[in-house]
């Protein structure tokens, strides 16, 4: 199920984001007239069906995967967490009826209306975005119930539920993410095209459009893990320690900055340490208790060196979309945003949204490790017992690579086929 | 307040069968296009089904996510009993998403498609294929809940509560119901397109697949006496439901003779309805016989009365959608070339 997030992710990121650059492209077009405004917006709604369609099929995929491959999970759970499923169905609903209206109807329908849709299309892939990211917040903080016996739930608050601790935190940077990760792959496509001599205004305008939305979101997005690492501190201290590589439990716990955790020794080896620096990201107070790993029983560990380097690499990435979107903004001031080691740059970090996007999920799942509903329920319980379940996972990821492949090969041949 | 949460499920599902179910119909008609109008055949389906298919398949999304809030219970059990048709039902509607979108947008298959090439291309043919093993996977697994062969207990085995007649005859009556809904709305397409040529095609279609379901559902009736007693018993004592589907049916092929094809879309589109209603009645309580009620499976009280208010607060939103989308697609006037790609 894994293969399946990580695949369906990225399409879920690219299809709440690349409405919303379709709609502002149009809205550009109908206050100014200018025809290049249209022609960006209906290019890109090219790529969008391709994306849409493989993205809504992956949803499917999952929807019954959550009944194929963790039906305890779902039976025990699903009258407390099942309802922004639902929720999210409906919003997935509202997307793609008015996705098709868009996308066909251009010449159809009025002009006001067209673009009414496209901004429907945008509201509600930011909805169904946000009422899933529910469901894994409760994963992370489980409330809305009473634990009774035999380990069924009593009288569920689906309500409470779905907002429970750190939901605010966790939503907030999950839609960033998605809008920062698509603007910068969008941009390092248009980067990219200006450099092998395309000429059209089309691509300055996409240029500057993209990375205004991918640098306002590189910019908020460390303020937003921040509050998320704090979220983490309170609720989650074995996956703090974790992606800190936090050992042993300490008062001015310094931040580390890369290095390997050791899980033999109970060190983190190679980092760079900034004293007190842990406790104050994480409490905002220089000598706070970060409590350890060693305050969690040592089967209960996650996989402390995936979730630390997935950390490091996460940050890492947001630096450099962060230095690029300042660059870019500098360049942009003096006229010269299509120079070529701009243009260079851009192309190299383009790819890094969706790096961190994947690397960011690894953290928080793999670092509630063993749980599957934190402290709550573990993930080895909650998994099906079907006899030749990697038939199923093998499947699974036949298709989603040929879906992977085909879709990177139509759109790579769309933007070779347009002209200018 | 459970049984409200198990007929919005069935609504829902009557709906996925006449607007996704049309959809693989469609898919269908595409491989079966013979003759000297096949390639407006194509052309006309895949015109038809282009603006709304990712919409008309949200609705089964909705009934899976409705059942394992409502009924976690019997979902995680019937997930398990039925791993492998839900799992290869999946591989298809997925298989055919992407085809019928790949189709769209591939050089060759586009060009195909408008200027009448005389073969499928290969998406096509993934899409015809998925097109087929989806609605018969469907009914296979329909017909394995009624048939009282699945346990709760996880000791089903991979195969076997499946594959065999009962269920499998489920799956071809399923198939023959979407092609012939599938055929009779082409009908009502390729007339108001102004292709009566195109419109006769479909309508031999439509009247020969009405009587391919015709056999098909009393083979069903009649099979069901041995292997799905429910189903029997129920039918019977409510008769009145496949009296009115039998007079339902009797008018669709009459309209469809008489070429009064918008009318007969309705009458068609109610026949199937009465079909899913017939079979959910019959079952009725049953979720999962012999071991799941709907009274037995549901969710607590609180979900449930969450979940219902959802549901209306989502219809007001999605009923009116729905008409928005169909109207600017499907509306009175003549069929204006659709934007491709």
């Amino acid at each position: 199920m894994g293969v399946s997030l990580a695949f369906h992710i990225v399409f879920a990121a690219i299809g709440v984001a690349l409405p919303l650059f379709m709609t502002i492209a149009e809205w550009r077009h109908q206050r100014t007239g200018d025809p290049v405004w249209r022609e960006l917006a209906r290019r890109w709604s090219k790529g969008t069906a391709i994306l849409f369609a493989v993205g809504a099929v992956s949803g499917t995929v999952l929807s019954f995967e959550l009944g194929l491959l963790w039906p305890e999970f779902m039976a025990v759970w699903g009258s407390v967490i099942g309802f922004p499923f639902a929720l999210e169905g409906f919003a997935f609903f509202t997307e793609a009826i008015f996705l098709g209206i868009w996308l066909y109807g251009w010449d159809r329908v009025p002009p006001r209306f067209h673009l009414f849709a496209g901004a429907v299309v945008a509201a509600s892939g930011a909805a169904s975005a946000f009422f899933v990211t529910l469901a894994n917040v409760w994963m992370n903080s489980p409330v809305g119930f009473t634990p009774g016996p035999g380990g069924m739930p009593l009288d569920p608050d689906p309500v409470a539920a779905m907002f429970a601790p750190g939901w605010a935190e966790e939503v907030t940077h999950v839609l960033l993410s998605s809008y920062q990760a698509t603007a910068f792959a969008m941009a390092g496509v248009h980067a990219l095209l200006i450099l092998r001599g395309r000429t059209s205004e089309i691509h300055r305008r996409a240029l500057a459009l993209t990375l205004t939305v991918g640098g306002v979101c590189a910019l908020l997005q460390p303020i937003s893990g921040d509050f998320s690492a704090r979220s983490v501190a309170r609720k989650q201290p074995a996956k703090l320690a974790a992606l800190e590589g936090q050992f042993e439990t300490e008062r001015g716990a310094p931040l580390r900055i890369g290095g390997m955790p050791d899980v033999e020794r109970r060190e983190t080896r190679f980092a760079i340490e900034i004293p007190h620096g842990l406790s104050l990201l994480a409490f905002h107070d220089p000598n706070a208790e970060v409590r350890g790993l060693d305050q969690v029983p040592r089967e209960d560990w996650p996989d402390v060196r995936t979730v630390h380097v997935c950390f490091q690499i996460m940050v890492a990435c947001g630096v450099a979309m962060v230095a690029v979107s300042l660059a870019s903004a500098w360049a942009w001031r003096k006229g010269k945003l299509t120079h070529p080691l701009l243009l260079k740059a851009i192309v190299a970090v383009s790819p890094l949204g969706f790096v961190a996007i994947e690397a960011g999920w690894m953290v928080t799942e793999k670092g509630r490790q063993p749980w599957i509903v934190q402290s709550v329920m573990r993930t080895s319980d909650a998994a099906t017992e079907m006899p030749g379940l990697a038939i199923t996972f093998w499947a699974t990821v036949a298709v989603y690579l040929f879906l992977g492949a085909v879709s990177a090969w139509l759109l790579t041949r769309l933007i070779e086929e347009t002209r200018g | 307040m459970a049984d409200v949460v198990a007929a919005a499920m069935l609504g829902a599902l009557i709906l996925y069968a006449l607007t996704g179910g049309a959809d693989f119909g469609g898919g269908v008609w595409d491989l079966l296009a013979t003759g000297p109008l096949r390639a407006k055949q194509r052309a006309a389906i895949d015109r038809a089904i282009g603006p709304i298919w990712e919409a008309n398949h949200v609705w089964l999304i909705l009934v899976v996510t409705v059942m394992f809030t409502g009924f976690p219970r019997a979902f995680a059990a019937i997930a398990n009993a039925l791993h492998v048709p839900l799992l290869l039902l999946l591989l298809a509607i997925v298989m055919r998403g992407a085809a019928f979108t790949f189709r769209h947008y591939d050089r060759g298959g586009a060009r195909g498609t408008r200027a009448g090439a005389r073969t499928p291309n290969r998406w096509g043919i993934a899409f015809s294929i998925a097109s087929i093993a989806a609605p018969i996977l469907l009914g296979v697994v329909i017909g394995a809940l009624v048939s009282g062969e699945l346990r709760a207990n996880a000791s089903n085995g991979w195969i076997e509560p499946w594959a065999r007649r009962w269920p499998l005859l489920v799956g071809l009556f399923t198939l023959a119901l979407f092609s012939y809904l599938a055929a009779v709305y082409l009908c009502v397409e390729a007339k108001e397109s102004g292709d009566a040529e195109l419109a006769e095609a479909f309508r031999r279609r439509a009247m020969g697949a009405w009587v391919a379901s015709g056999v098909l559902s009393l083979f069903v009736f009649l099979q069901s006496r041995m292997h799905a007693q429910r189903v029997w018993d129920g039918l019977r004592a409510r008769w009145m439901i496949v009296a009115v589907a039998g007079v339902a049916a009797a008018l669709a092929i009459g309209l469809l003779w008489t070429r009064r094809y918008r009318v007969a879309r309705f009458a068609a589109a109610a026949q199937v309805a009465l079909v899913v209603i017939g079979w959910g009645a019959s079952q009725h309580p049953w979720l999962m016989v012999p071991d799941f009620t709907i009274g037995g499976a549901a969710a607590p009280p609180a979900t449930l009365r969450l979940l219902i208010g959802a549901l209306l607060v989502g219809s007001i939103l999605l009923f009116p959608s729905l008409w928005i989308l169909f109207r600017s697609f499907k509306g009175a006037r003549p069929f204006s070339p659709v934007d491709d790609a």
